[in-house]
């Protein structure tokens, strides 16, 4: 399998603090990769840097060969890595169409001039775009919501949402930034039915935040662990699982109860 | 979805109706034909203004600062540097006319355009309160230094301008702003303001140039209110600096939030209703029968105007024919409730 995206060393420290350290990552075409980590381990640092919204201090980012490090958000999303965000950031005001619609931006052929002069071309493009549209609302049972602002949707339905939307801008790969965050047990099954189903039917690469250890754990084919900032352990599910540095990292040393 | 050319047959319907109204402007009283003239002015500037404020969400207090460069632009162009033309032309006829009209207008409103790409470029980095101050600095700043430019009459104002602004003219730009405005955000392309307006983060993840759709909100904004501010020129016939100072940019901006942010047809709307509405007041001011108190608030615009303001954001935060639902108590975020099913496909 080729490789994909490739991040070397790549350390991010905002004034004295180093959020991560020395980060090393490589996620292969195709591939299923978790990040994992307790809370402030700097796991949303290390997708905001792949992503643009920061720029590491030192290390290199590549993406199918060429480096991404500084380029502007939108840009790399151009290069093909789309993303979510912890905290649902939809377009609140738009409607379910819309939102998707938005994304199909990055790949118009006519901008300004024919929104305006409203030649032909313009509407066989934009009735293209509208067929993609409901293709993938389609896809994901979501075109009954069509014309819904956003913001009236349930929670559920939101995630779903911004993974479609993200979807709509044809990425290589995917950041899934804890998906699983507010879901319960049944809606979570269902979650990692609905990313194994993405990553098969648009074949691409998906990595994933996660604090949920069943998702994680589920669907993950690789895992990497990050503790302070660095590191810790890599490998299957399995592996991570019985390495004594993960388990010190989550549930503490091993030190004999204290004398009373 | 289906496209129809709706848009392009009902500014073409617009743009004949101004010239066939045109045609009847010699019969119609002359203070009547300027208020007339007022609000197909104010009409611009207000739908113009709602492209950066309602639909890009970027608070801008520099209208009346681009619509005095186009005034003074224009009034140059069309008072020093025309003779030229008309005489190549053989003097002036109705096509000479129109056609220097629509150069200078044309002219007024590409200077507005260059001061909105001078704007655009610190509003990347400003939001809210912070680029309201700074436009309003910048509005401030360009009376300032046509106040003290001798060429065009400094604080005295600009004389003698021509009065070629007509129903046609007035209506003719009206339309074409608002078809502007309306064609570009009713696009894939145009979707992309909204997105800005919504959240920037989300957009530029998803691929969207959101420093790019800024500044063309801004130097198309500009532009519309720069040929406004010709139009305005070659109506009244003289201008002066302090008529452009900042409550007319708060006039427009009042404008913008009484019809409803990102509402073209209600900002249209709130452009004619509040232009008669301050015609009216005059008269108002003018009853004999009235008792003392009211005339005097009467005489005073910027009084009714707060009350309409206060009136409105209490009974109707989102405007008269706005749709967003989160200007009165912040945002409407959804909370976390437990979503009733993700089906799978």
């Amino acid at each position: 399998m080729a490789l994909l995206l490739e991040l070397k060393q790549c350390t991010v420290q905002f004034g004295g603090l180093t959020a991560v350290s020395k980060f090393d990552l490589q996620v292969d075409e195709n591939d299923l990769c978790g990040l994992i980590g307790p809370n402030g381990a700097g796991k949303t640092t290390i997708f905001n840097i792949i992503t643009g919204v920061y720029r590491p201090t030192s290390g290199s980012i590549t993406f199918e060969g060429k480096p991404i490090a500084g380029l502007k958000p939108n840009a790399i999303a151009g290069r093909g890595i789309a993303r979510t965000f912890q905290n649902i950031r939809l377009f609140p005001t738009l409607t379910v169409f819309d939102n998707v619609r938005a994304a199909f931006n990055l790949r118009l052929k006519h901008r300004l001039a024919h929104a305006l002069l409203r030649i032909p071309a313009f509407y066989r493009e934009e009735n293209d775009v509208a067929r993609q549209v409901r293709e993938l609302l389609d896809i994901f049972d979501l075109n009954r919501f069509a014309h819904l602002r956003c913001g009236n949707l349930s929670y559920g339905d939101q995630r779903r949402m911004e993974i479609v939307r993200a979807l709509a801008t044809k990425p290589e790969l995917l950041l899934l930034d804890e998906p699983a965050a507010g879901m319960n047990p049944r809606e979570k099954e269902q979650l990692m039915e609905l990313i194994k189903f993405v990553k098969k039917k648009y074949e691409i690469a998906v990595l994933l935040v996660e604090h949920d250890m069943k998702v994680v754990m589920g669907i993950c084919e690789r895992i990497a662990v990050l503790d302070y900032g660095i590191k810790i352990a890599e490998g299957s599910p399995h592996e991570v699982r019985a390495n004594p540095k993960v388990i010190e990292a989550y549930l503490g040393q091993e030190t004999p109860a204290p004398a009373l | 979805m289906k496209y129809r050319h709706t848009k392009q047959i009902a500014l073409l319907v617009a743009v004949i109706l101004a010239a066939v109204a045109s045609r009847f402007s010699g019969s119609i009283n002359p203070y009547y034909l300027q208020v007339i003239l007022f609000i197909g002015i104010n009409v611009t500037l207000a739908t113009s203004l709602n492209l950066i404020n309602g639909y890009t969400g970027q608070f801008s207090l520099g209208h009346a600062g681009f619509m005095a460069i186009g005034a003074y632009a224009s009034a140059y162009l069309s008072t020093e540097k025309s003779a030229g033309i008309f005489q190549a032309l053989g003097g002036a006829n109705a096509f000479s006319i129109a056609l220097i009209f629509a150069l200078v207008l044309l002219g007024g409103g590409i200077a507005a355009a260059l001061a909105g790409l001078i704007v655009g470029v610190p509003s990347l980095r400003l939001k809210g309160d912070y680029l309201a101050i700074v436009t309003l600095g910048f509005g401030e700043i360009i009376r300032v230094l046509i106040q003290n430019t001798d060429a065009v009459g400094g604080p005295r104002g600009y004389s003698g301008i021509a009065g070629y602004t007509t129903l046609f003219w007035t209506y003719a730009v009206a339309a074409l702003t608002i078809y502007v405005v309306l064609s570009m955000v009713d696009s894939t392309y145009g979707r992309g303001f909204l997105t800005v307006r919504d959240d920037e983060v989300a957009a530029e993840s998803v691929g969207i140039n959101t420093t790019r759709y800024k500044v063309t909100a801004f130097v198309l904004g500009a532009f519309f209110a720069g040929v406004a501010g010709g139009l305005y020129a070659h109506t009244t016939t003289y201008i002066n600096p302090s008529g452009f100072d900042f409550q007319l940019s708060i006039q427009i901006v009042i404008m913008v939030i009484l019809g409803g942010m990102g509402s073209t047809a209600g900002v249209a709307f709130a452009a004619v209703l509040l232009t008669l509405l301050l015609e009216y007041l005059r008269f108002v001011a003018g009853y004999e029968w009235l008792p003392d108190l009211v005339r005097r608030i009467a005489s005073n615009r910027m009084i009714i105007f707060s009350l309409v303001l206060i009136a409105l954001m209490l009974l109707r935060p989102q405007g008269l024919f706005g749709a967003l639902p989160r200007m009165a108590g912040g945002r409407k975020t959804p909370k976390s409730q437990p979503g009733p099913t993700i089906a799978t496909p």
